[in-house]
């Protein structure tokens, strides 16, 4: 998929991806000659379809998890399916990260997300965040990397 | 009017969805993860009821009795089985950033199936709109199988066993995503019914040029537990029609064995194979298919 500015004749550039939260998406892509912003909207049918390969459009800024098509699309999941282990120490240094404080509210938000995912929810959010060089964890960072990594239902 | 201006193959630059790219680095990663398998080994039928899946733990588990490092991959995720008939306790699996570990059965064989990801009882289902799921049902699927080959950390394994679902789309499936499949194994009962369809199957694995190692032909009469010899249950002689007709080898002929049926709900495999015909029969196709690996 490539989007072209006519007027220009310039390929536009993937800009940023938004889910509102109805099964619907939005990406956004811009003209590097002329600054115009189209948006592509799917509906919930085109969305889901491309979620169900199990890929992104736009690609993502964050390492994909193990089995997160299964984790975040499937419902049913016992809650005692996984034992996740938190990233060593070693592995944050390693990412040039001394590693993502929670604030006490997105921990509590957190708990609230089904077990089934929860563990893979928080390496997701905490990848996001050393990402972007975020040191603390908080409701609003956890609305923004929803919307920014496609974490529809997270 | 028509608006002039060039095509997509025309715009040089990367396609902005990256979509092709994501499916090509899902590709690398299962290619990755099994680097460290051997062989990998698909069992089907295409009918279902034949008693596939029991055949093919008991296989597992009977390569692993005799010293292969085995894997057990349940391709069938609405109806999967393999865990339990492993004789597996559902506990939770180990996951990090880099992948999940395989449950372990108690005859040393590393499993992954839905079965130790769903509630009991529950059936597999995705969230999705609420209508035209037939749509995206499918990928869902696949993409599922894909994860399970491609996250779980399965190491280096002699053997990767594949349990298909009656049917043939998850065998074209698997072939798509692996970056080799070995060879098939067929699984049968002796009936025309049973030859005809899992006939159509094996047709499919012969267009896709994919290596059928033999058949299994499964319920070839029945152990009498007071004579102990096989008798006679069901009419036909599907094993070795389609064996001849496709040009390949009969592996072997399992009897029904209620001895073993009941080991089978208890997850005893060991019991199976260490004091039933069935088991016996079992254990001489594993070594007819360790020589064909070999």
């Amino acid at each position: 998929m490539k989007f072209l500015c006519v007027e220009c004749d310039e390929q536009m550039i993937f800009e940023e991806r938004n889910l509102p939260g109805d099964g619907t998406l939005a990406a956004a892509f811009r003209c590097p000659g002329c600054e115009r912003i189209v948006a592509m909207l799917t509906n919930p049918m085109e969305t889901q379809l491309v979620s169900a390969l199990g890929i992104k459009i736009g690609g993502s800024e964050v390492p994909g998890q193990p089995l997160e098509l299964v984790r975040s699309e499937m419902v049913g999941g016992r809650e005692d399916a996984f034992v996740d282990t938190e990233p060593t120490a070693a592995a944050n240094v390693s990412k040039g990260s001394p590693g993502v404080v929670w604030s006490l509210a997105a921990v509590e938000r957190l708990e609230s997300v089904p077990r089934f995912v929860r563990g893979m929810v928080k390496r997701i959010y905490t990848d996001y965040a050393q990402e972007n060089g975020i040191s603390q964890i908080t409701p609003d960072v956890m609305d923004r990397a929803r919307s920014d990594l496609g974490l529809e239902g997270m | 009017m028509t608006l002039k201006h060039r095509t997509y193959s025309e715009v040089t630059g990367a396609d902005t969805s990256r979509m092709v790219e994501q499916v090509a680095a899902q590709h690398a990663r299962v290619a990755e993860r099994l680097d460290g398998v051997k062989a990998c080994i698909a069992v089907m039928s295409g009918k279902g009821g034949v008693g596939k899946s029991l055949t093919t733990a008991a296989l597992a588990s009977a390569c692993a009795n005799r010293g292969l490092t085995v894997g057990l991959l349940d391709a069938d995720l609405v109806g999967p089985s393999a865990a339990r008939l492993s004789g597996v306790q559902v506990t939770g699996l180990t996951v990090d950033e880099n992948g999940l570990d395989p449950a372990i059965s108690p005859t040393g064989v590393r499993i992954m199936s839905m079965e130790l990801l769903l509630e009991d009882g529950a059936p597999l289902a995705f969230r999705q709109p609420s209508s035209e799921s037939f749509v995206w049902r499918g990928a869902q699927e696949r993409s599922a199988l894909r994860e399970f080959l491609a996250d779980v950390r399965w190491g280096n394994l002699d053997l990767l066993l594949v349990d298909l679902p009656p049917g043939t789309q998850r065998l074209t499936d698997l072939d798509e995503l692996l970056p080799r499949l070995d060879g098939l194994i067929v699984v049968t009962i002796p009936s025309a019914a049973s030859q005809a369809a899992v006939g159509r199957s094996m047709e499919l694995a012969r267009q896709r040029d994919i290596q059928i190692l033999g058949i299994v032909e499964n319920m070839a009469g029945y152990a009498c537990a007071d004579c102990d010899e096989i008798q006679p249950l069901f009419p036909g002689d599907a094993g070795e029609q389609l064996a001849s007709a496709y040009d390949t080898v009969l592996l072997g002929r399992i009897p029904f064995d209620a001895e073993a049926a009941v080991h089978a709900n208890t997850g005893a495999l060991d019991q199976l194979m260490n004091h039933t015909l069935a088991g016996e029969a079992i254990d001489a196709v594993a070594l007819q298919l360790l020589e064909a690996i070999a």
